[in-house]
């Protein structure tokens, strides 16, 4: 059946949405807030001391499900002391291509040597770029993003993301 | 009145760029517009309010690479856009957007082509027009542009006879064929709207499903048939297209406002062209807000509708007036 009015009131309401304010995110000018426990790239962290906090025992690339972590293994000499275990990481790489940052290699590590920070922007012209070094996931992120303050959410936020 | 051939190619040629323009920005309308009824913002990146965007849009439609599927009947698919693009910019012609003017000792008319008979000239350029769209779907080979195809073929065709009655009202009471001169009656006596009413809304619906816009646009339903006729078209082909449904938009509003508001009539009387432009872009509004407003027809009730409402609508109302227009006589 036809129902004139209500196809009327249809019309009426289009017409009322165009003098209200879009509330399209405009994202490039506008980053929102991110959660506190957003999974984004990767960070390697250092002892206080200045010591890298990993020491190269792979746990992260075997709990990899996307198996995009590459970790090759050297002894600490005396002379060149890396990391304070016997072992350090001489080759950490990072796959971002391939990475699907389900955090479970932060949860392997029994050091806290790697979170997973809150930078999404990681686009890039070449997949080799996608590659993140070890030098590259030692560095803090060159582009900062917004997070939403914890105590606005109740979930609590894991001790290795705290701590580290 | 005549005048010289150097004078209408000129006008010709002046009008053609303006319709093209009026076309990119009746592209860029529509995205702001149905944009801000769906509380979004449209395109707002390419320059102040996104009003560079036709233009870029422009640029990758002509750089892109003209593809066309092996399995398709070669002329026909690269005629068929450019059959429905021209035909769609030459309805244009002979829709008057002024009362003429007279400069320097010579008469120049307010329309490209004066034609004693512009408006059935509209409707068979709009009906060769209509095989662009058909040809071009059979002869991309493919199941959707066919079915696309042939719900081009027959909606358009259902729709074209309630059409083309729905305007014998205003042809009657105008006693002309000639669109200039129905324009110059409406400004003796009333605009035609008042006393063609229903004959405006059903050429308005009629109008709506023979340019197949939504909620008519069975013929490129994206959602069941990917794109209809334009679905193996890419690039300026597709570009084609798309240029002769928003032309198709422009003629038909131009046409709503030749033969109901009174074409270049307005309040005040010097501003001719600019009447009839403000009354277009109006027009185009409308067509883009019941865009955003009523979902697509399903087939059949695209169909029953045409046949069983609009038509007879259309023809006791071709009827009702005839018999007026004899007894007021």
């Amino acid at each position: 059946m036809p129902q004139p009015v209500d196809t009327l009131k249809g019309f009426a309401l289009t017409f009322r949405q165009m003098f209200k304010k879009p509330i399209t995110q405009q994202y490039p000018e506008y980053k929102r807030p991110v959660y506190p426990r957003f999974r984004g790239r990767h960070r390697l962290h250092r002892h206080e001391n200045g010591l890298e906090k990993c020491i190269g025992c792979s746990l992260c690339a075997a709990a990899c499900p996307a198996d995009c972590i590459r970790v090759v293994p050297a002894e600490n000499t005396p002379t060149n002391r890396v990391s304070p275990g016997e072992r350090y990481a001489r080759i950490y790489e990072i796959n971002l291509s391939r990475c699907i940052f389900c955090g479970y290699c932060e949860l392997a590590c029994p050091f806290d040597a790697i979170t997973l920070g809150n930078e999404f922007e990681l686009s890039e012209y070449s997949r080799d770029d996608l590659i993140y070094t070890k030098d590259m996931l030692l560095q803090p992120p060159v582009k900062r993003v917004p997070v939403a303050s914890p105590q606005l959410y109740d979930t609590p936020i894991p001790y290795y993301r705290e701590h580290s | 009145m005549t005048e010289p051939w150097w004078i209408s190619v000129f006008k010709a040629l002046v009008l053609i760029n303006v319709l093209l323009l009026a076309m990119a920005y009746t592209t860029w309308l529509e995205r702001k517009l149905l944009a801000r009824m769906q509380n979004r913002y449209g395109p707002n990146r390419a320059g102040p309010f996104g009003l560079l965007q036709p233009i870029a849009d422009l640029v990758k439609m002509v750089r892109k690479e003209s593809f066309f599927p092996v399995a398709s009947t070669h002329a026909p698919y690269i005629a068929a856009p450019a059959l429905a693009a021209a035909t769609a910019l030459a309805a244009f012609s002979v829709i008057p957007f002024g009362g003429g003017w007279t400069v320097a000792d010579r008469h120049i008319n307010g329309v490209i082509a004066d034609v004693p008979i512009g408006l059935i000239l509209i409707f068979a350029l709009g009906g060769i027009g209509i095989y662009g769209f058909i040809v071009g779907g059979w002869a991309s080979e493919s199941k959707y542009s066919l079915l696309g195809s042939m719900r081009t073929c027959a909606q358009l065709v259902s729709y074209e006879v309630s059409l083309a009655l729905s305007v014998l009202g205003v042809v009657m009471m105008g006693q002309s064929l000639n669109l200039s001169e129905i324009v110059a009656k409406q400004g003796e006596t009333l605009w035609f709207v008042i006393p063609q009413f229903v004959g405006f809304v059903t050429f308005f619906i009629a109008g709506i499903a023979e340019t197949s816009r939504p909620p008519f646009d069975l013929p490129e339903a994206d959602t069941e048939l990917v794109a209809g006729y334009s679905t193996e078209y890419s690039g300026m082909r597709w570009g084609l297209f798309q240029m002769a449904e928003y032309v198709n938009v422009i003629v038909l509003s131009g046409l709503l406002v030749t033969l109901f508001f009174g074409g270049w009539h307005g309040p005040w009387e010097p501003l001719g062209p600019l009447w009839f432009f403000i009354k277009l872009v109006l027009f185009v509004s409308a067509f883009i807000w019941i865009r955003a407003s009523l979902p697509r027809l399903r087939y059949d009730q695209l169909m029953r509708f045409g046949w069983k409402v609009l038509l007879p609508i259309a023809t006791l109302n071709a009827l009702v007036t005839a018999l007026l227009v004899v007894w007021i006589d």
